[in-house]
């Protein structure tokens, strides 16, 4: 009926004793970009993890291409399209790149695809010939890439798993301004090239809006913004004083 | 202190009169038990408070009991001098293997006390000029008076856990307790905030070895007797496992896991010959039954008995009162699991903590530190038993 | 100079069992982060259905195929039923909830099977293998011992490295959470990791049971020193438990021809006091990769 890639309706999670989500909803359209901004302990990653299944909703339903993911582990959730990019990226350290990269593209979904084992290889290929600073070290264990570079494979990896909808947990986090800018850049093209549904949680809000489609501000785990980038970016007032720029 | 000591005098009158009243098996019994109170409440010291796992306290027991037999036998000092020479002389080994383990961990540290176990008492194989071999030494004490043995022996037993229990729970209250949850929570914090982590450590072992030491002595007292094979691997394993069933880190779960570990064995026993089974499996159904109830309590109980009792006891009585020497941290460890349990997630870790620790270097581990005392303080504050945090997450 | 060669050779082939159990430790450990105090109990009852096959068919390769499919089952089935409640929770818990296992499958062995001892066949002759007229200290068996594990050990690396399951295994093993993102079945990985730790168990106890025995304890040493060598090579290694196993079986091989078998259970505790001492997360503790 909808024709959102991503919605998620009146979620609520937390941890322990703690309610970190109350009653959020947001909705993202095919191949958009839609940024998640908020202060420190608003709740974004919570809700990134809650849709990956990571967190156990409390309540609140998620949806993906109208397939009810609600409740369902991680695992399930991966197979069924979503790619999550956690903080902090998640590179396997000990793995090689490659094997890193072969991970990525281990638990296809049948969409009438090949799946086989040679599609799958040539894959990888192609990611590191898409990553050339990858692709030069992809026998070397993951630690031997910097943070920037680790950014890349994470989501070269979550590229890999075919998904329809890819949650990136704050990619600029520590990187040099120019690393940035290039994974801004990177993020774009994704959507502009293969009609990937995007959602982006950025401390950098100046930044992401600037490619964004649409901008969802949390508080306290509830929205209190919901906006196109551009009307977000050009309020001033919400922006002072939940972006604080 | 002084509330301690009244429950352990009115505790040590009910014994008393208990004692006077059951039968020369259950006296036997009841010493078993102590036996292994004094033992285990030891190692919940030393695992569930300064968080070193121990496989080794049976060692410690052997060193006990060994000492006593030959301070009776050699010296013949008077029963007291001899229970506190063993147990001063277990404490010293504790020392010793403290020191010597002060950085291992988890299975590390499992792994050297296991052996330790497993090597100390073929010792006495290797010198059985000392300590009599495969046989063993006779240990003989004497009751004062008309008083049966059996009984004389549950009374110095009894009496023995009791103090014990005292001494530990005064320690746990007091700045070596709560330097030993420093260490156990994060040692670096710890040593941040001033802690000597390695005496702390040690200082725990000395005093879980010193426990086991009394007990090895008591234990001693009560057969008249010490072979090795009384202080075999099993002995160790059974002393941990009455520490995790009982509830880490509570001395009264201590009593809970010693009951547990004493009696199911002996009550299976009971059962299995009064059924007219044959040897084979007579012998062994109670094994078996023992080995499925360690696995039902553990999964019923994750907490242990102690920790069920608490949760029951939140359910019924809405704030708890609180008893327990060890509690706030309980409250620590519960909301951790209770987060880990609510989430498929694993380390709950604050951002603001990694936000610290990324900029400003070794500040977020400062940050952690205060954030623990806080909890600490806010558990002590509300008075809130271990079971409230797991009720009130819905998820449960 | 050959009763030091005689020590060195039967030390390696008791150094292989230990490496087996080493081996299984290793595997459960890394992927589940669970001592299991079960895995000597588990190839002890495998062993005895392996003895049961043998007798019923009369082949010695039908009782050894079926005890290590049964390794395999019974490592599943024990990861499935009362290990995956205890996943997640207080590390000890599982520690005591595989020492529950290990009493229950020993008393089991008791009520089934009897406490005598019981001898068990070997695949090959057992009788000491020579150098020209000096006698070497080992059989064919001995042979096949080490042949077997070492296969078994290369098999294992291989899959870890070359096969998709390998590889789930040790991402699982590096880092269960983020496996899951990339939607790994880890509980099926978790599962496959119990299982195959199961198969090095029951391989372990075929090969050693012509030698000791066989009866409701007669794996408990094994396990102590499959222990002992899984540390001393570091828990986190399948190559320092193989290791470990080689180096513990060959020095207690030594302490106890020419000290005395009694100080054997010393002799372990001395090498593995000295090798925490310098190493205490184990001979081939990796560097520290992650831990930020
Ligand atoms: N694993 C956890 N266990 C317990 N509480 C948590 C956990 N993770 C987050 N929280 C709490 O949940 C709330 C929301 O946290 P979340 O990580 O979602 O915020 P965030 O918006 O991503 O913040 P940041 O910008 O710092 O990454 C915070 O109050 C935080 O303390
Ligand atoms: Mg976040």
């Amino acid at each position: 009926m909808s024709s959102a890639a991503l919605s998620v309706g009146s979620l609520a999670a937390g941890y322990g004793g703690v309610l970190a989500l109350k009653d959020v909803s947001l909705t993202a359209a095919p191949a958009t970009i839609t940024v998640v901004l908020g202060a420190n302990g608003a709740g974004k990653t919570t809700l990134l993890r809650t849709v990956s299944g990571l967190v156990r909703p409390r309540a609140g339903r998620v949806l993906v291409d109208d397939t009810d993911l609600t409740g369902r582990p991680p695992e399930d959730v991966a197979r069924a399209g979503v790619a999550h990019v956690p903080e902090g990226h998640g590179v396997i350290a000990e793995l090689t790149v490659e094997e890193n990269l072969r991970l990525g593209a281990m638990s296809w979904r049948r969409d009438g695809r090949n799946t086989g084992r040679a599609a799958r290889a040539a894959a990888v290929a192609a990611a590191c010939d898409r990553f050339p600073n990858l692709g030069r070290r992809r026998h070397k264990p993951a630690a031997v890439l910097s943070g920037g570079e680790r950014q890349l494979l994470a989501i070269a990896r979550a590229l890999l798993a075919r998904p329809r909808v890819l949650l990136l947990d704050e990619p600029s986090l520590g990187l040099a301004p120019r690393a940035v800018r290039q994974v801004m850049e990177l993020i774009s093209q994704l959507r502009a090239e293969s009609g990937l549904t995007i959602l982006l949680v950025e401390q950098n809000a100046r930044g992401a809006l600037a490619i964004a489609d649409q901008g969802v501000v949390l508080s306290l785990g509830t929205v209190v913004a919901t906006a196109d980038a551009g009307t977000l970016a050009a309020d001033v007032a919400l922006r002072h004083h939940y972006l604080g720029y | 202190m002084s509330r301690h000591l009244g429950a352990a005098a009115l505790v040590a009158i009910l014994v008393a009169l208990l004692s006077i009243r059951l039968t020369q098996f259950r006296d036997f019994q009841m010493a078993q038990v102590a036996v292994y109170v004094t033992a285990v409440a030891g190692l919940t010291v030393l695992t569930g408070l300064s968080g070193q796992i121990s496989l080794g306290n049976g060692a410690f027991m052997a060193i006990g009991g060994y000492g006593t037999a030959l301070l009776l036998l050699h010296l013949a000092w008077p029963l007291a001098a001899v229970l506190a020479a063993s147990a001063a002389i277990a404490a010293l080994a504790g020392a010793l293997v403290g020191a010597a383990t002060a950085r291992l961990h988890g299975p590390y540290l499992a792994g050297a006390t296991l052996l330790l176990a497993v090597a100390l008492p073929s010792l006495t194989y290797k010198y059985p000029g000392v300590f009599g071999g495969e046989q063993g030494l006779n240990v003989t004490v004497s009751a004062p008076g008309s008083v049966p043995l059996t009984r004389w022996q549950a009374w110095i037993t009894c009496g023995c856990a009791l103090l014990t229990l005292v001494l530990l729970a005064n320690l746990s209250a007091s700045r070596i307790g709560r330097n030993w949850r420093a260490v156990r929570d994060d040692e670096v914090a710890a040593a941040l905030a001033g802690v000597n982590v390695a005496w702390a450590r040690i200082l725990a072992f000395v005093v879980s070895a010193a426990c086991a030491g009394l007990a090895g002595s008591l234990l001693a007292v009560t057969t008249g007797l010490v072979a090795p094979t009384d202080f075999t691997v099993t002995l160790s394993v059974a002393l941990l496992t009455g520490a995790v069933i009982g509830g880490l880190g509570s001395l009264a779960g201590a009593v809970w896991g010693s009951l547990l570990v004493v009696l199911v064995p002996t009550y299976a026993t009971d059962v299995a010959t009064s059924h007219g089974l044959s040897s084979a499996v007579g012998s062994n159904i109670p094994v078996a039954a023992y080995g499925v109830v360690l696995i039902v309590v553990m999964l019923v109980f994750p907490n242990g008995i102690q920790g069920g009792l608490r949760r029951l006891a939140a359910r019924v009585v809405p704030s708890p009162r609180r008893d327990e020497p060890v509690p706030a941290e309980m409250n620590n460890t519960a909301v951790r699991n209770a987060s880990r349990e609510a989430s498929h997630e694993e380390i709950p870790k604050t951002p603001a903590r990694r936000r610290a620790r990324g900029r400003i270097g070794g500040g977020g581990r400062r940050l952690r530190l205060l954030e623990h005392e806080r909890q600490q303080q806010l558990g002590r504050a509300d008075g809130l038993g271990a079971g409230d945090h797991q009720q009130r997450d819905p998820d449960r | 100079m050959l009763e030091f060669l005689q020590f060195t050779l039967s030390g390696i082939s008791f150094g292989a069992v230990y490496a087996a159990v080493a081996l299984s430790l290793v595997l459960i450990w890394r992927g589940t982060r669970i001592l299991n105090f079960a895995q000597g109990a588990m190839a002890m009852f495998t062993t005895y259905i392996a003895l049961e096959v043998i007798r019923g068919t009369g082949s010695y390769w039908a009782g050894f195929a079926v005890a290590l499919a049964a390794g395999l089952v019974f490592g599943a089935l024990a990861e499935v039923t009362v290990i995956r409640p205890v996943e997640g929770k207080p590390p000890l818990n599982a520690v005591i909830v595989t020492i529950g296992l290990l009493v229950l499958v020993e008393g089991l062995a008791g009520i089934i099977y009897g406490g005598q001892y019981r001898s068990f066949p070997a695949a090959f002759t057992v009788t000491g293998l020579r150098a020209g007229r000096s006698p070497l200290g080992i059989s064919w068996f001995d042979v096949f011992t080490v042949l077997a594990v070492l296969a078994a050990a290369a098999a294992l690396a291989a899959g870890f490295r070359y096969t998709t399951a390998g590889l789930r295994l040790r991402a699982t093993a590096f880092d269960a959470r983020i496996a899951r993102l990339l939607g790994v079945r880890v509980g099926r990985v978790l599962t496959l990791g119990w299982a195959l730790a199961g198969l090095l168990g029951a391989l372990a106890g075929l090969l050693i049971s012509p030698s000791t025995f066989l009866y409701p304890n007669s794996m408990d040493s094994i396990f102590v020193f499959g222990f002992t060598a899984a540390v001393i090579g570091g828990l986190d290694s399948p190559a320092g438990a193989v290791a470990g196993g080689l180096i513990l079986g060959v020095l207690l091989s030594y302490a106890g021809g020419y000290l005395g078998s009694e100080l054997t259970p010393l002799a372990g505790l001395v090498i593995l006091a000295l090798v925490l001492t310098f190493r205490p997360d184990g001979l081939f503790a990796g560097v520290r990769l992650r831990r930020v």
